[in-house]
């Protein structure tokens, strides 16, 4: 029995959601009484490996063979599955990122192994371990049990706290045989560079809906932001506006994010974006419209129009950070 | 060309789903079942994709005949033809993707679309699984498609901005929130959806027997929150975010 | 009794309400406010065949039945009553006579273009002299040749302003009171032909209520719909068929605003809790949910019996827009009630539907005159 951790590279380095996904690994195997290893593959592998071996692996596994280098489901789920097989794994698991929901349900297709998404816990059952996950948009959570001796799983990086350094470092070795991703190449990225924070790390979130009605609005909420240090973050109406870029969108299919504080402007609170946002500690919402399901979630609600009173809000923390 | 799309049925996104008490499963009385969203938007690209190029789109569905009302909303919004898979008892994924496999053993479509998880349980995996299980390319979570001959390329939305994959047909694509603007099921295509095929098969007839391998072992609410309270001004607001919660 | 919609009607529900809540409510306060319906929504109503649902399909219509044309009205109606009333008006007070009273060719020539949304259609019956007394027509047609000349005018007429085609009842024989007039249909692009006013309104704002003129409107013989003096039989039977829409728009109106109210209810904290606690907000939504559904059933009851090819539906009819007219009197007073003085104010939508709500106790026959036909079934059975 022993847990394998898919670390999750981008341009080299290792993504901050892959530190939450190794606690959760490390959490499994103290559960189970077993072992955790991690697995890094593409371009920078070796250097990860190196800094992951001290965050508790038993083993830090490494490829940059060239049918990895590049991320594909197609290849990373070859050799993973190579790896799984070779070293008997009985849990292997990645953090639900676009990259791990692409790629875990195809490695466990190859391992014919029970998968569970967006793990937010688990727990010994009388059967084996049971796993605690959010469906209905969260408006539920499972228990799920799997009935396969392999097990596969995503978690979901908010409900997990980093992994931090310590404990005897691992070995670090080079996966040998990895092979081409067969008919599948990736041509390009096109990625949005922004000086903020990720949504899915920042202990502050500015959001807007519809309310904000234009990019006049949009300026509001990021200038709140980064007067916080916060990210920006947008519902789907926003995003479809073409307003933000698409990987702003926080809801159930877009980004889960739990931050300390999250402030909802001109956002109404449909249950898709709520799913994505209930997890933050504080929730703030202002909205003209009395109706608006957000003020359902908001620990703080303010009916007032937007574009009057987050001016204000603006001038009022930059008083209080002057004072500080 | 042949395109295959399964297709999910859900209880209206926009309702809150209730939660029996025994934690089985939700109340189902009163709730209006749709097509996935997510699903629309891979039907409409299929039929898009078929109107410009010629071809057939089928839809799958899996379950039992309280589907068929489900696959007749696909059709009306351009599917040519229908398969009802009925099984006993609901599948996880995993279940899903063998059958789905076993359809497309059958059919041997050139193209999968797929929408990019179902709604309710928001697992996100059986496309995955099926292009796995067939050793088929994959390009999930889809913003643009273009096919051009036995190419896609993809666009993808990944964490960060877009990937651009070009995946060798046959291949499993799913569908993303801004794929497409899915047509209005106009009223001479539901008419016309009524006269479609539905070919109901079980899974002897596709020669398999799925099996789940996960189990869901109960339902419960997730805890709630604290009860908000309500401000009157940016001012109290503030005072509140710094002494009583403690944010700012 | 079978109570369920089948699969076309669910259908045909699922994709009303959808393009209503996303191509219809975000502009029903605008257009409101404007006075102007859209054409692009009349457009994209025409594509996907809501202008012809019941009309059959080699007349360019959708070839479905009347509960799901009133599924349609209602729908639309939920979110905007003007738009309910632009489709109802049009299908049950023109496309509906020329069907079911048309030669073949006039069908052709008139019904398929209706049908198919390609323009809109009016029915010109109400005068300044007739309103619940429909046969005091002071419009005339005198036969010239190998046509007819209309003079009159028609008031409060629903869609005059866009309409292409018109049906008009008109006097031939004025000796002849009840059995002297007659039915025509009047292309709007004929000389002769005027819109000359637009009324300015309570309610469904956008919904074009116009005065048309004719001044000696010349049109051709084979232009005359059903037989010679058959024109206050048509109307009457054409309202009858415009009860059911009515009655749809109304039962709309109602449920627009009960769901409204209940979600303000769920919303709104006064004394330190949720309104929709209280035992009096609850009775009111109660009371709206029951008689709109009653409503609701009393419509769709009335289209299944024109469905079933039942010639004597108007009693049914009448009672469905009766009732149904009266259930969105109350519901949008309720309605605004529950929200108190955010009902009052243009902001929130509930305040148009009380506005709209009003109409419906008046057109297509009063409530009054409903009572009477009502009455008189009752009587003669």
């Amino acid at each position: 029995m022993s847990i394998l951790v898919i670390a999750e590279l981008r341009e080299g380095d290792v993504r901050h959601a892959t530190y939450p996904a190794v606690a959760a690994g490390k959490k499994l195997a103290a559960l189970l009484g077993t072992d955790v290893d991690v697995v890094a593959l593409g371009k920078g592998a070796k250097a990860a490996a190196e800094r992951l071996k001290d965050f508790g692996p038993k083993t830090a596994w490494w490829s940059e063979a060239a049918g990895v280098a590049d991320y594909t489901a197609e290849g990373h789920a070859a050799a993973l599955a190579a790896l799984v097989k070779e070293k008997g794994y009985t849990a292997v698991l990645a953090a639900a990122t676009t990259t791990g929901k692409d790629l875990v349900p195809r490695l466990a297709a190859l391992l014919d192994a029970g998968m569970v998404s967006d793990v937010i816990g688990f727990a010994k059952g009388d059967a084996g371990t049971e796993y605690v996950r959010p469906m209905y948009a969260g408006n539920a959570e499972a228990r799920v049990a799997v009935d396969t001796p392999v097990h596969a799983l995503t978690v979901r990086e908010t409900a997990f706290d980093a992994a931090a350094p310590g404990g005897m470092a691992g070995a670090v070795a080079e996966l040998a045989g990895v092979g081409e991703a067969a008919g599948a190449k990736v041509v390009g990225y096109q990625f949005t560079k922004s000086g903020r924070p990720e949504l899915t790390e920042a202990k502050v979130i500015v959001s807007g809906g519809r309310g904000l009605k234009d990019a006049a609005g949009v300026k509001l909420v990021e200038e709140l932001a980064d007067l916080l240090g916060g990210a920006v973050g947008a519902s789907r109406a926003v995003v479809d506006e073409g307003l933000v870029p698409n990987d702003l969108q926080v809801g159930q299919t877009g980004k889960i994010v739990a931050p300390d504080l999250y402030f909802a402007f001109g956002i109404s609170g449909a249950i898709q974006h709520v799913a994505g946002m209930k997890a933050a500690k504080v929730i703030v919402a202002i909205n003209k419209d009395e109706e608006a399901p957000i003020f359902e979630v908001a620990d703080y609600g303010l009916v007032a129009d937007l574009f009057k009173t987050v001016p204000q809000l603006i001038e009022k923390v930059k008083e209080v950070k002057a004072k500080a | 060309m042949k395109i295959m799309v399964p297709v999910r049925r859900v209880p209206n996104p926009d309702v809150k789903v209730r939660l029996k008490k025994d934690g089985t499963g939700i109340e189902t009385e009163g709730v209006n079942f749709l097509v996935n969203p997510f699903d629309e938007y891979a039907i409409e690209e299929s039929v898009r994709l078929t109107e410009k190029a010629g071809g057939d789109v089928f839809l799958v569905t899996i379950g039992g005949p309280e589907n068929e009302e489900t696959l007749r909303a696909g059709l009306a919004l351009g599917a040519h033809r229908a398969y009802l898979v009925t099984v006993p008892a609901p599948l996880d994924s995993a279940g899903v993707a063998q059958l789905l496999a076993a359809v497309y053993a059958q059919e041997k479509p050139d193209l999968v679309m797929a929408g990019k998880q179902s709604v309710d349980t928001d697992n996100n995996q059986a496309a995955q699984m099926m292009a796995g299980l067939l050793g088929i390319p994959q390009a999930c979570f889809a913003y643009k498609v273009a096919v051009e001959g036995k190419t896609a390329t993809v666009q993808r939305e990944i964490d960060g901005g877009l990937e651009t994959k070009e995946v060798a047909l046959p291949a499993v694509i799913t569908a993303d929130l801004r794929l497409n603007q899915p047509r209005y099921a106009s009223l001479p295509a539901i008419m016309k959806a009524k006269k479609k095929e539905v070919k109901k098969v079980t899974p002897a007839d596709l020669g398999v027997s799925p099996v789940s391998r996960t189990r869901v072992l109960g339902l419960s609410a997730p805890p709630p929150r604290k009860a908000g309270q309500r401000v009157a001004s940016v001012d109290e607001l503030v005072e509140k975010l710094i002494n009583e919660a403690k944010a700012l | 009794m079978d109570f369920e919609l089948d699969d076309i009607q669910k259908m045909v529900r699922d994709t009303a309400r959808k393009f209503a809540r996303e191509e219809v409510a975000p502009h029903a306060a605008a257009m409101d406010k404007s006075g102007k319906f859209r054409p692009e929504i009349t457009a994209q109503m025409a594509e996907l065949g809501f202008l012809g649902a019941a009309m059959p399909e080699e007349y360019g219509g959708g070839g479905m039945d009347y509960r799901c044309y009133a599924i349609i009205v209602e729908e639309l109606s939920a979110v905007c009553a003007s738009t309910g009333v632009v489709v109802s008006a049009h299908s049950s007070l023109c496309c509906d006579p020329i069907y079911r009273f048309g030669t073949e060719e006039q069908k052709r020539r008139y019904l398929t273009p209706l049908a198919s949304g390609q323009m809109l259609g009016c029915l010109g019956l109400t005068e300044s002299q007739a309103g619940s007394d429909a046969s005091n027509q002071k419009t005339t047609a005198v036969r010239d040749g190998k046509e007819w000349v209309l003079n009159g005018s028609k008031i409060f007429i629903t869609n005059g302003g866009p309409a292409g085609v018109a049906v008009v009842i008109a006097a031939t024989d004025k000796a002849a009171g009840v059995k002297g007039l007659s039915a025509f249909i009047v292309s709007a692009d004929t000389p002769g032909y005027k819109v000359a006013k637009e009324e300015h309104k309570l309610g469904i704002r956008a919904s074009s209520t116009a005065e048309l003129v004719f001044e000696d409107c010349r049109i051709p013989a084979e232009n005359l719909l059903g037989g010679l003096g058959e024109g206050f039989k048509i109307a009457l039977a054409t309202l009858d068929g415009g009860r059911i829409g009515i009655a749809s728009q109304a039962v709309g109106i109602a449920r627009g605003a009960l769901e409204h109210a209940t979600a303000y209810a769920k919303e709104r904290i006064q004394f330190g809790q949720s309104i929709s606690n209280f035992q009096a907000i609850q009775w009111k939504l109660a009371d709206m949910a029951t008689e709109i559904d009653a409503a609701r059933l009393l419509t769709q009851r009335a289209a299944w019996m024109k469905d079933q090819g039942m010639k004597n539906y108007g009693k049914e009819a009448a009672m469905a827009k009766l009732f149904a007219s009266d259930v969105a009197m109350k519901a949008t007073r309720e309605a605004i009630q529950v929200f108190g003085g955010y009902g009052y104010v243009e902001e929130y939508p509930v305040e148009r539907f009380y506005r709209d709500a009003k109409i419906t106790e008046i057109y297509e026959g009063t409530s009054e005159v409903q009572r009477m036909v009502i009455a008189r079934a009752v009587l003669r059975d």
